[in-house]
C-alpha cells in the first residue's frame, strides 16, 4: 500500500538528486536555475504527501503559493540570464566575477 | 497493489528523467527531461488525490514555465562544448554528497517508531469529497489576503521581466508621430524676400 513514507522518500530522492545537479553543473546557470525548480517540485511533494495524510488543506494551499512564486522567480531569473547574455554574451558562472566577491 | 504498480512506474520514470535533466549535456535535451519529470510528478500527485495541483502542475508549469524555459535556452547561443569542460571534475563530490543525504534521510524516514514507516496507506477520503472545491473553501477565506499577495508578486514578475529586458537601441530612425501631427506649414517653409537681380 502506497504511503506516506513512500512519497516522502520520492521526494527525498528528487531533492538529493537535484542538489547532485547543482554541484555537477556548477558552470550552467540554465541548468542551475533548472535544478532549482526541481527542488521545489521535491518540496512540493513532500507538502501534497503530509497533506494527504494529516487530510488538512492547508498543504496544498502552501503548494499553490510555492508555484506561484516559483513562476515569478523562474520569469525574472531568465529575464536576468537574457539580459547577462546580452552584455557578456556567454553565461559562464566562472566569468562572472565582476564584483570580485 | 495496482496502485503500488502505477506508483514505483511513474516513480522510476520520474527519477530517471530528473537525472536525465541532471547528465544531459545539451540543454534542450535537459529542458524536455525537466517537462517529463513534471508530467510524471502531475500523475503522482493525482495518485495522492491532489488533484487541483495536478492540472495546475501540468498547465503552469509545463504550459508556461518550462515553454518560458525552451524559449530562452534556444534563443540563447550557448557554446555547450565550454559548458562541458571541466564538467566532471565535481562529478565524483556531487554524487558522493547526494548518496551520503539519501543514505540519511532514508533512516530517517524508514526507522520503526521515530519515522514515518508503519503509517499504512493513506486514509480514504470521505464520500463525494472534492479537492477542488475544498482548496477553493480555504484558498478564499482563511488565506486570501495571502492570495492577494500572490497576485501582487505575479505582477511583479511581470513588471520586473519586461523592465529588465527592454532595451532602447541607439542610432535607429523611429517616427515621433505627435512630432509629424503637430507640424505647421511655417515651420516648413520659409518665405525669402529679396530684390529682383540684374541680368549678368
Amino acid at each position: 500500500m502506497i504511503g506516506l513514507e513512500h512519497f516522502l522518500t520520492l521526494a527525498a530522492m528528487l531533492f538529493v538528486l537535484s542538489i547532485a545537479g547543482i554541484i555537477i553543473n556548477r558552470r550552467n546557470l540554465i541548468l542551475l536555475l533548472m535544478c532549482v525548480e526541481l527542488m521545489l517540485l521535491a518540496v512540493n511533494f513532500n507538502f501534497i504527501a503530509f497533506s494527504r495524510h494529516l487530510g488538512d488543506e492547508t498543504g496544498q494551499i502552501f503548494v499553490f503559493f510555492i508555484l506561484t512564486v516559483a513562476a515569478a522567480e523562474a520569469a525574472i531569473g531568465l529575464a536576468i540570464l537574457v539580459v547577462l547574455f546580452r552584455n557578456r554574451r556567454s553565461i559562464a558562472v566562472q566569468e562572472l566575477n565582476t564584483l570580485k566577491g | 497493489m495496482f496502485q503500488s504498480i502505477m506508483f514505483y512506474t511513474f516513480a522510476l520514470i520520474m527519477l530517471g528523467a530528473a537525472t536525465g535533466v541532471v547528465f544531459s549535456r545539451n540543454p534542450v535535451h535537459a529542458v524536455m527531461f525537466l517537462v517529463l519529470t513534471f508530467f510524471q510528478s502531475a500523475v503522482l500527485w493525482l495518485m495522492a488525490e491532489a488533484e487541483f495541483l495536478a492540472i495546475v502542475l501540468v498547465l503552469v508549469y509545463v504550459g508556461a514555465v518550462m515553454v518560458l524555459f525552451l524559449f530562452v535556452v534556444m534563443m540563447l547561443d550557448v557554446n555547450i562544448e565550454a559548458a562541458k569542460r571541466g564538467l566532471t571534475r565535481y562529478a565524483p563530490f556531487g554524487i558522493g554528497i547526494a548518496l551520503l543525504m539519501v543514505v540519511q534521510l532514508m533512516q530517517l524516514i524508514w526507522s520503526r517508531g521515530h519515522g514515518f514507516a508503519g503509517t499504512g496507506g493513506f486514509a480514504a477520503t470521505p464520500e463525494g469529497y472534492s479537492n477542488t472545491k475544498a482548496l477553493g473553501a480555504v484558498l478564499y477565506t482563511e488565506h486570501v489576503y495571502a492570495f492577494e499577495i500572490a497576485a501582487v508578486i505575479l505582477l511583479l514578475a511581470i513588471v520586473a521581466a519586461i523592465t529588465l529586458t527592454m532595451r532602447k537601441r541607439p542610432g535607429i530612425k523611429v517616427q515621433n508621430i505627435a512630432e509629424q501631427v503637430a507640424v505647421r506649414a511655417k515651420d516648413r517653409i520659409r518665405v525669402v524676400k529679396m530684390d529682383a537681380e540684374k541680368r549678368q
